[in-house]
């Protein structure tokens, strides 16, 4: 489905906001793409992947974001059009790079894509308000409101850029990343491919020259900021409407700002703003003139409301600011949250609908997201606990095993950045002698785990690595990464050996296990935790996911497994513990889901003779 | 028209998303403007999935407010009561099928459908049950097609504002050519009920 965005002129078509991103970065005639995969932002590298053969651009995925940004720079300062895309972490990943590549500056234009997540969708470790960086950067901020402007503002950043010569960052949130709807094509351009490095004194970045670019880079800024008071990024709607409250909006709740009004009759004077950084203030401050009061719509921090407050002082001071006071700092907004909001500043009724329906979420009981079935990190985990125990101290990263913080399995007692279990584990172990096993998965061993385990070898630390070798990047839609064969273009590459690199970074005690074989692995786990020192084992299993697709795509019956004897005693609680999915229970009869199993067989280890696999009639 | 909303839901792995997309293409097929929202990445995994889908004359908001869905469609009945959030005595049509996947598999207590449904019907103006994936598996042998039978199901009972062979056609577009036929029986098989 992906080719619809490769349609051609005027065509209405229905894309993903993230899709419609990537066709606005082919409608500037990128030649570069790169990104490393994060929800919300992951489809935007994953469409590059689908199309940048037949669109003749080139892509990749990174070993991290770090280098994702680097390489799309790198390009940018060649001359060619570039853009990175990542979620909000990922920037954290980068921003070592980030803020000097504004300073040395880009002849291509470089749009930078940084996807929040508010309400923490998809985002386990913070709910980062990524407009603050935009500010520390230094660069110029672009916020879409829906998918046909993600299109349209891709656009304009990439002009936007090569004008005044700095990346743009084009700030997204779930909801624009994640809405998919009616997008109007514009044409796809053939941009420059081939660029050309020159050499330039201002590349090296060094005082006491870099003040004066510093100095440059807020005049700049300034530059851009009349840019934006004239551009139609940003707009006014009811604008003589004669009322003392006036709206303004940044980002996803403009829509609902929009609908709002027309259920509640109003017309509320609204200015819309799309450029986060920096703010038109001229703008700002003409319109706040004329109100009695104001009402800032943002999601997150309150970053346009200090502003606006204090444009105020000087436009006019006796305005009263609403925002953090009528919405929350936290979460994402909703369509009945905002008419609330409007019905409480201008005293209309609330909706009847609205304060009547009294459903209550909390009674229906929770379906949590957990590991398939047939997943081979369910069976890593089962393999760790039944050697050493439910009580170690278990390090968790960021990869679908950050589901085993649910029950049964609880092996996942902490989670705080990628790769970053080594060093907080290693941290533990300076601290109470107890000795840390650490799940980590393929790509983020690549991504980031690599330095936090030299720095335990070097230090001479005492941990156990458990290294879940899915062969893909599995949670953000099975993305290629350097341990497998195939680049984001689909060409062939030379596959990294995890085993491979843990020997070059000094470890010692290396095994590699069948992550399927509970025996086999048990065994490593009991001998490598009693060894003082590093130890690290990779435990190899192609996500479950994966290999039923593959088995369906040839047409062939998934094998599956069934209950031939009731288990009892220790087997049935055995069972329990395990937790898979296809594994449920009639009053106190056990059976496998045959719509669930996906036949990995661990169960029939676990219960061998109870469960065997079923014979296909 | 005015715009019509509809919450599809299901849990991951259902085939909840490709149906949520499928009627978007019909309903731009049909000249409507199309906006809606979907969830990915941890929410796939096996938890409770809500895809929200919007067209009409003109669509702002991607998500549909509170109370204030036309119709629903569940692909199981305790996401039926889950997306109840969205539901309004005055206008909300659900339809759903009748199975119950129970969130804790060990669980000895069975959630009884028809408890479900008596309470679905206090968020709802009409509600139509169907076992759909006990028909789908007895026509397929499992009970992955049970999305596209939804589909139709919701078209032949006039609860979903699209033709019949609008819908047919995006499933068609989407589907590999050795699925083809099967998912066709299924399809055509929700006209039948």
């Amino acid at each position: 489905m992906g080719k619809d965005i490769l349609e051609e002129e005027g065509k209405k078509v229905i894309l993903l906001g993230n899709e419609a991103i990537a066709r606005g970065a082919l409608e500037a005639g990128v030649a570069v793409a790169t990104t490393y995969p994060g929800t919300p932002a992951s489809e935007i590298g994953d469409t590059f992947a689908e199309i940048a053969k037949e669109a003749g651009i080139y892509f990749e995925y990174s070993t991290n974001e770090k280098v994702a940004f680097e390489t799309a720079a790198g390009a940018a300062m060649s001359g060619v059009r570039s853009i990175v895309s990542f979620k909000q972490f990922g920037l954290n990943v980068a921003s070592d790079s980030v803020p000097p590549i504004a300073y040395l500056g880009v002849r291509g234009g470089m749009v930078i894509v940084v996807a929040d997540d508010p309400n923490c969708w998809s985002s386990g470790q913070s709910e980062q308000d990524s407009r603050y960086f935009a500010r520390i950067a230094h660069m110029p901020m672009i916020e879409p409101s829906d998918v046909q402007e993600a299109k349209d503002l891709t656009k304009f950043a990439f002009e936007l850029s090569e004008k005044f010569g700095i990346p743009v960052f084009l700030r997204t949130t779930t909801r624009v990343n994640h809405m998919r709807g009616t997008v109007k094509l514009g044409k796809i351009v053939e941009g420059k491919k081939v660029g050309k490095f020159e050499k330039n004194v201002k590349y090296r970045n060094f005082p006491p020259e870099i003040m004066e670019t510093h100095k440059q880079l807020h005049e700049k800024l300034n530059q851009i900021s009349k840019v934006y008071e004239a551009s139609k990024i940003n707009f006014f709607i009811n604008q003589n409407a004669k009322v003392d409250l006036g709206i303004i909006v940044t980002g996803v709740s403009f829509n609902y700002l929009m609908e709002a009004m027309e259920e509640l009759k109003l017309k509320i004077p609204l200015l819309k703003i799309g450029t986060s950084f920096p703010l038109p203030e001229r703008m700002i401050s003409n319109f706040i003139k004329r109100f009695k009061k104001v009402l800032v719509v943002e999601e997150l921090e309150p970053i346009v409301e200090g502003e606006v407050k204090r444009i105020a002082k000087d436009a006019n001071p006796k305005v009263v600011v609403h925002g953090k006071d009528v919405l929350p700092v936290f979460g994402e907004y909703r369509p009945e949250m905002i008419i609330q909001v409007l019905a409480k500043l201008t005293g209309r009724k609330i909706p009847e609908d609205l304060a009547e329906s009294k459903f209550d979420p909390s009674k229906v009981e929770k379906r949590l997201a957990q590991l398939c079935p047939g997943c081979p990190h369910r069976a890593s985990f089962w393999a760790v606990k039944k050697a050493v125990g439910p009580d170690k101290i278990f390090a968790g990263d960021i990869g679908c095993y950050i589901l085993g913080i649910h029950p049964p399995i609880n092996e996942q007692d902490f989670a705080v950045s990628m790769g970053a279990s080594l060093g907080i584990s290693h941290g533990i172990e300076r601290a109470t002698k107890e000795k840390p096993i650490i799940f980590v998965g393929d790509s983020t061993f690549f991504h980031a785990v690599i330095p936090g385990l030299i720095n335990v070898v070097h230090n001479k630390g005492n941990v156990l690595v458990v290294v879940l070798d899915n062969r893909t990047t599995a949670m953000t839609g099975h993305q290629p990464h350097p341990g497998t064969d195939l680049t984001g273009m689909g060409e062939e590459t030379k596959a990294l050996m995890i085993e491979d690199i843990a020997k070059a970074c000094g470890v010692e005690n290396i095994k590699v296990v069948n992550a399927f074989n509970i025996g086999e692995f048990t065994k490593a786990v009991k001998e490598f935790y009693s060894l003082p020192g590093v130890s690290l084992i990779v435990a190899r299993g192609e996500c479950r996911l994966q290999t039923v697709r593959k088995i369906v795509r040839k047409g062939v019956r998934i094998p599956k497994f069934e209950f031939v004897d009731q288990p009892s005693g220790e087997e049935a609680k055995e069972l329990e513990m395990f937790g898979c999915p296809a594994i449920r229970r009639e009053g106190k009869k056990f059976y496998i889901d045959q719509n669930f199993c996906w036949g990995c067989g661990v169960c029939s280890q676990i219960y061998p003779g109870g469960i065997k696999a079923k014979v296909e009639k | 028209m005015k715009v019509f909303n509809l919450i599809v839901a299901g849990y991951g792995g259902q085939g909840v998303l490709s149906l949520a997309e499928i009627i978007q293409r019909a309903a731009l097929k049909e000249g409507h403007d199309v906006r809606g929202v979907e969830l990915h990445g941890l929410a796939q995994r096996g938890g409770s999935l809500l895809c929200q889908v919007r067209f009409g004359e003109k669509v702002y908001s991607p998500l549909i407010r509170k109370a204030g869905a036309d119709a629903i469609i569940a692909l199981e009945a305790l996401e039926g009561l889950r997306s109840c959030y969205y539901g309004n005595k005055e206008r909300t049509v659900i339809v759903t099928d009748t199975r119950v996947l129970n969130p804790s598999p060990l669980s000895e207590k069975k959630i009884d459908a028809d408890n479900l449904v008596k309470e679905m019907k206090k968020f709802a103006k009409r509600i139509e049950v169907i076992n759909a994936s006990e028909i789908v598996e007895k026509l397929t042998g499992e009970i992955a097609m049970s999305n596209v039978f939804m589909l139709g199901y919701a078209i032949r009972m006039g609860v979903l504002p699209i033709k019949r062979e609008t819908a047919w056609g995006r499933v068609s577009e989407r589907i590999r050519p050795q699925f083809l036929e099967m998912n066709k029986k299924v399809f055509d098989e929700a006209f039948k009920r």
